[in-house]
């Protein structure tokens, strides 16, 4: 395990080593690249053997809640540029349905919902972020699947179930995937909605036109302007940026739908306290909805009858969340800080959302008909 | 006697010098084993995949205008390949292009025009002082993004077509039998240049006359113009845009993202390079040009004989560096959508999940690039620094 | 060097005493068939170009994102409550132009009065605008002031050249602390580098990369002409690597990539990356450019300083370094232009620079979208200005050096 880690470290190494032996000579390349790079490349290699001895114990767990501690901020990767979900306010502060998880986690681990830095990310940078572990949460509108929990970190729990679908201009006269043979498509680049799109066309033998931007205002912007036929994306990000364009009612979201797309916030891998605290509080947050819980009423339900909330908001005597380091309070000021699911949900898209209208459809609690279902709280 | 002189150890030289051998070495060693065993830990802790054996699965993300026929079921290196091309098609039309534009702007500041050589001061002035990325944006998203509509389409005369769709030129495209035509090409260009320097030698050697001129301009048309009868006569077919529907069809099309990034570029770069040129010219002595006149050399004869060889040799080597730069600021690309190796690296990193070793493989390339090119005209400029002294 | 060709050329061009405008203009437009055709056709060209240019200024742009965002532009984030202490960094710069002024005079005098003149302007801007409060009219005009006073007072023998010197050097680290603040400071409260925007940014990264990169190019210099093969082997190494990649890269590697080889709680500033990134690549150029100097101080110095017994410290310190350095400023002031154009390249990694806020402000309202032309010739213009006068400021300190005429 550990040595197939060094010895591709070693073979890196010398990669560089020879690239770097490369570099200097203007002419005389061939002689020095040989001979200079063998011996570093040995003494990494014995650098791995050295250090193997001591590693195990060094790679402890805990490590990314332990920084976060230390540190006294929780570092999110997130958006800056999709209202809704992670955007800007005219003073410039994070608003959205995305940065409220993060705070709510700020508020249950550092006991402050601000203490909290947002590092502005773009979809194609979600995954360097999590491997490198640069940041230690990310809640950016992040499609889980299988593959990139494999590669990219550990995916918490489905906060908002999406699809993908399209945007055309109403007079397009584009009404199915058919009708865009040809199209020139607008797509942000290092998504799902990027293959999604690739694979489907294909499927359906059409051929389209890739325009593909790393920033999600480009996108639109570009779209907008009808360098683009067709914009796609998950439908809640099409229904957020449609409000923003120049005339809304002058475009149209496709009833088609491509794929399954479920929102999850992401932590690096290799700390499974810090993925279960993470995860705990989402559970807190749905369950807070499904038992009446709320932001205003939170005090007060820490005398409730019902048991359950009584353990959910640390006010019975069962709680069990002290071995994550978690006090008892945590998860109650989770909810004190931003509300529960239903309030985060309503206050960026609900009926009177700050920002857009969305029907809540499958982001119901599974009790009222949707998918969003957490653990029991005992 | 002797003992009482010796300088002291600290003071002596070759002990100070290897010294501050070893402790520089200790220093990078040190640090990189730092580096090296924080990488091994963050890799263990995070079960990172290093290997390079994601590059032959398929690949899956689409690649907006690529160089060569791609599809989302190539592998990863393919698509790394694509992105590599891209780079290398705007950065060798670029240069191309920059060098031309380049040229004529130092020709005009130098020109006895007043008013032109103000124009071309004003070219230069305005394009070295402000940011390329500024211009990236300029050219991108308040001109090329801003196009009319294919309907409205601005046609220039060729016809030239402009839209948001991209620009559409008329193009000559082989035929089937064309590439007998052009390998005809080729090997014309290439025999002429043989015959040219073989000839001319053996010239200087023997002093004989060897008509290197006329033959090697011979050889440069009697190929091609076998090639041309060989391949039936019209080797090659002018591909004409039109409006069909709501599209323009045939034509040479280039992406509103490839135009804007290669006209930002080509104009930045050029007014750079016209400063080159300029004091290439400038550095010319004097003398020089008394002495051209004094022979009754033309003023065209004099510029293409007495000052362009000599000014080359000024002008080589700062040449070089800026079309490096060219080559290495074409990674902006990133910032308009049009993908070349930097921005397909990234989508790589993030849909293969390999952070190390694709970003170590793009590095790589354009480390890799940048030596070649410096290797290929260093080569050159040696050549030219000799012949002419 | 080039530069300076022109600028002697052009000070021969006015004949002693010109014939008239006439025979001017037939010599210099119309002189052969050839160069008139150019002129006319450069006249046509250049006189639609600039009426319409001129139309579209006054009548068809629209300038608000520009007019409404000052602050914004300016520092970006940066709390406003908090804004005084920029203030108090720019009356410290005030005082020392003042200083400067009637110590060195020269460009520094070109310097503080058209500094002076343009806040003195900002200030008496007869519009009323919501940024333009009465305390900021009254800051802005106390800038200018500052100035005169602080040239008044530099004439009195207490502030030495030597003070001044002094005070140029503690005024980098005392505007960072004053912007920055300190951890757990009542008064000077930590502001988070996230909060940092718009010329801030790119002046902290400008400047901060310029003061940083010098030394370390210098000494890579150094390095890579030294005659010890291990220290040239590694500055080499290190410059043909770093000149190898584009910026963007490095940018890259600083703000994603790094993360995975440091300690896994060590957590660097992102700004700071970003600088460190610019350093980096701007060393390795200057390194170049220095060693371009070295290479022209003939030997005979080197040697004739040995023969004075000069140590090898010595001979670089004071012999070799002055002269080469002195060669290459055109060069050097070429490479700081240049770097603080790159520094927009930051935006893309998220650091919200100039052209960031710029770029903000565009996507943040459809209606501003459209006026992205104007935002971007705004920026434009804001770097055409700083990077033109560095250069002016070069040719100028290169006449002053009596560089190539030595």
């Amino acid at each position: 395990m550990s040595k197939k880690h060094y010895f591709s470290f070693a073979t890196l190494v010398l990669f560089s080593l020879i690239l770097a032996a490369c570099a200097p000579a203007g002419g005389a390349t061939e002689a020095p690249a040989d001979t200079g790079a063998e011996p570093p490349a040995a003494t990494s290699a014995d650098t791995g053997a050295d250090t193997g001895e001591v590693a195990p114990q060094v790679a402890a767990q805990g490590e990314i809640l332990q920084r976060v501690l230390d540190r006294g901020t929780l570092v999110c990767g997130v958006h800056t540029e999709l209202p809704g979900f992670g955007y800007l306010d005219e003073a410039g502060n994070n608003l959205g349905f995305d940065i409220d998880l993060c705070r709510a986690v700020a508020a249950a681990v550092l006991g402050d919902p601000t203490a909290t830095e947002f590092v502005p990310i773009t979809a194609a940078d979600r995954g360097p972020v999590l491997q490198t572990a640069e940041v230690d949460l990310v809640p950016r509108n992040m499609t889980w699947t299988a593959k990139r929990d494999a590669e990219w970190g550990n995916f918490t729990i489905v906060m908002f179930y999406d699809g993908q679908g399209f945007m055309v201009r109403a007079d397009s006269g584009i009404q199915s995937l058919e009708d865009m043979n040809g199209a020139a498509i607008c797509v942000t680049s290092g998504t799902t909605t990027e293959s999604n799109l690739a694979n489907v066309f294909a499927d359906a033998g059409l051929e389209y036109e890739a325009v593909i931007f790393e920033e999600t205002g480009v996108v639109y912007s570009t779209y907008d302007e009808g360098r683009c036929d067709v914009a796609t994306s998950d439908k809640s990000q099409l229904a957020a940026v449609r409000t923003g364009l120049a005339n809304p009612d002058d475009h149209v979201i496709l009833d088609v739908t491509i794929s399954k797309e479920p929102l999850t916030p992401a932590v690096p891998h290799g700390d499974d306290t810090w993925f279960d605290t993470v995860k705990i509080v989402m559970y807190a947050l749905i369950n807070a909805e499904e038992l009446g819980v709320t932001q205003a009423n939170v005090e007060e339900m820490k005398s409730s009858e019902n048991g359950a909330i009584r353990t959910l908001l640390g006010a019975g005597d069962d709680w069990g969340y002290t071995q994550l380091g978690l006090d008892a309070d945590a998860l109650a000021r989770a909810i004190a800080a931003v509300g529960n699911y239903g309030e985060i949900y309503n206050r960026y898209m609900g009926p009177d959302g700050l920002s857009f209208t969305l029907p809540r459809a499958l982001n119901e609690l599974w009790s009222n008909g949707g998918l969003i279902y957490a653990p029991p709280v005992r | 006697m002797s003992k009482v002189k010796q300088i002291p150890f600290y003071r002596d030289e070759r002990y100070l010098s290897a010294a501050a051998q070893v402790v520089s070495g200790l220093l990078v060693v040190a640090l990189l084993w730092w580096l090296g065993v924080n990488f091994v830990r963050a890799a263990e802790a995070r079960n990172l995949s290093l290997s390079f054996g994601f590059l032959d699965r398929p690949a899956g993300f689409p690649i907006s205008d690529p160089a060569i026929p791609y599809t989302t079921n190539d592998s990863f290196g393919y698509a790394f390949l694509v992105g590599v091309l891209n780079t290398l098609r705007v950065a060798v039309a670029g240069v191309v292009a920059a060098t031309v534009l380049g040229t004529m702007v130092a020709l005009a500041r130098l020109s006895s025009n007043w008013l032109l050589s103000k124009i071309a001061l004003a070219f230069i002035e305005f394009h070295r002082n402000i940011p390329l990325l500024v211009l990236l944006f300029i050219w991108y998203f308040t001109v090329f993004r801003e196009l009319p509509a294919v309907g409205e389409s601005i046609v220039l005369p060729g016809p030239i077509y402009l839209n948001q769709r991209g620009v559409y030129f008329t193009w000559p495209r082989l035929i089937e039998t064309g590439w007998v035509f052009a390998a005809g090409l080729v090997l014309g260009i290439l025999a002429s240049i043989a015959l040219w320097n073989i000839l001319r030698a053996r010239r200087e050697l023997t002093g004989k006359k060897t008509y290197f001129v006329e033959v090697s301009i011979a050889a440069l048309f009697v190929f091609p113009l076998v090639g041309w009868i060989l391949s039936g006569g019209e080797p090659f077919r002018f591909d004409v845009p039109s409006l069909q529907g709501f599209n323009i069809r045939g034509g040479l099309r280039l992406t509103p993202e490839f135009a804007g990034l290669f006209v930002a570029l080509v104009t930045y770069t050029a007014a750079f390079i016209a400063e080159v040129v300029r004091s290439g010219i400038q550095a010319v002595d004097r003398g020089q040009l008394e002495a051209a006149r004094a022979l009754g050399l033309s003023g065209f004869h004099m510029m293409s004989f007495v000052v362009f060889p000599q000014a080359l040799r000024v002008i080589i080597p700062p040449m070089i560096s800026q079309y490096l730069n060219l080559t290495k600021n074409t990674s902006l690309a990133l910032a308009i959508g049009y993908q070349e190796l930097f921005s397909v690296g990234k989508i790589a990193i993030n849909q293969a999940g390999r952070a190390v070793p694709v970003f170590l493989m793009v590095m790589a390339v354009y480390l890799m690039i940048s030596l070649i090119t410096a290797l290929v005209l260093n080569l050159y400029n040696r050549r030219i620094q000799f012949v002419t002294r | 060097m080039a530069e300076t060709l022109t600028q002697q050329q052009d000070s021969y061009l006015p004949p002693p005493a010109p014939p008239g405008a006439i025979k001017w203009i037939r010599d210099n437009l119309f002189k052969g068939w050839l160069n008139t055709l150019l002129t006319l056709i450069s006249a046509v060209g250049l006189y639609f170009a600039i009426s319409r240019s001129l139309i579209w200024f006054f009548a068809q742009a629209d300038w608000t994102p520009i007019i409404n965002f000052p602050i914004l532009f300016s520092v970006g984030q940066y709390p406003r409550e908090e804004l005084w202490r920029i203030g108090g960094v720019l009356s410290a710069l005030a005082l020392l132009l003042g200083f400067s002024w009637s110590h060195w005079g020269g460009l520094l005098r070109g310097v503080s009065l058209y500094a002076g003149a343009m806040f003195l302007v900002l200030g008496a801007l007869p519009v009323s605008h919501p940024a333009l409060t009465p305390s900021m009219r009254v800051f802005l005009i106390s800038l200018p002031a500052t100035i005169l006073l602080a040239f008044w007072i530099g004439r009195w023998r207490f502030v030495s050249k030597r003070m001044v010197m002094a005070l140029w050097l503690v005024y980098p680290f005392f505007s960072l602390l004053l912007i920055r603040g300190l951890a757990g400071s009542a008064v000077l409260e930590l502001v988070s580098t996230t909060l940092w925007g718009g010329l801030l940014v790119t002046f902290v990264l400008s400047i901060g990369g310029i003061v940083i990169c010098f030394p370390i190019g210098v000494a890579l210099a150094l390095g890579r002409r030294s005659k010890l093969p291990v220290v040239s082997a590694i500055s080499t190494f290190f410059i043909e690597t770093i000149r190898g990649v584009p910026l963007i890269t490095l940018l890259f590697l600083f703000s994603v990539v790094l993360a995975l080889f440091l300690p896994p709680d060590a957590r660097l500033d992102r700004l700071l990356r970003a600088l460190i990134a610019m350093t980096i690549f701007s060393a390795a150029y200057m390194a170049e450019n220095v060693r371009g100097g070295l290479q022209a101080i003939p030997p005979g110095q080197e040697e004739a300083a040995k023969a004075l017994g000069m140590n090898g410290v010595q001979i670089t310190a004071l012999i070799v370094l002055p002269q080469a350095l002195r060669i290459v400023i055109p060069t050097i002031v070429g490479q700081f232009i240049t770097l603080f154009k790159d520094t927009t390249l930051v935006y893309i990694v998220g650091v919200n620079d100039f052209l960031g806020i710029g770029r903000s402000i565009v996507n943040s309202n459809p209606a501003y979208l459209q006026a992205q032309l104007e935002v971007y010739l705004f920026i434009a213009a804001i770097y055409w200005i700083f990077s033109y006068l560095m250069s002016l400021a070069s040719r100028r300190l290169e006449t002053s050096l009596g560089v190539g005429k030595r």
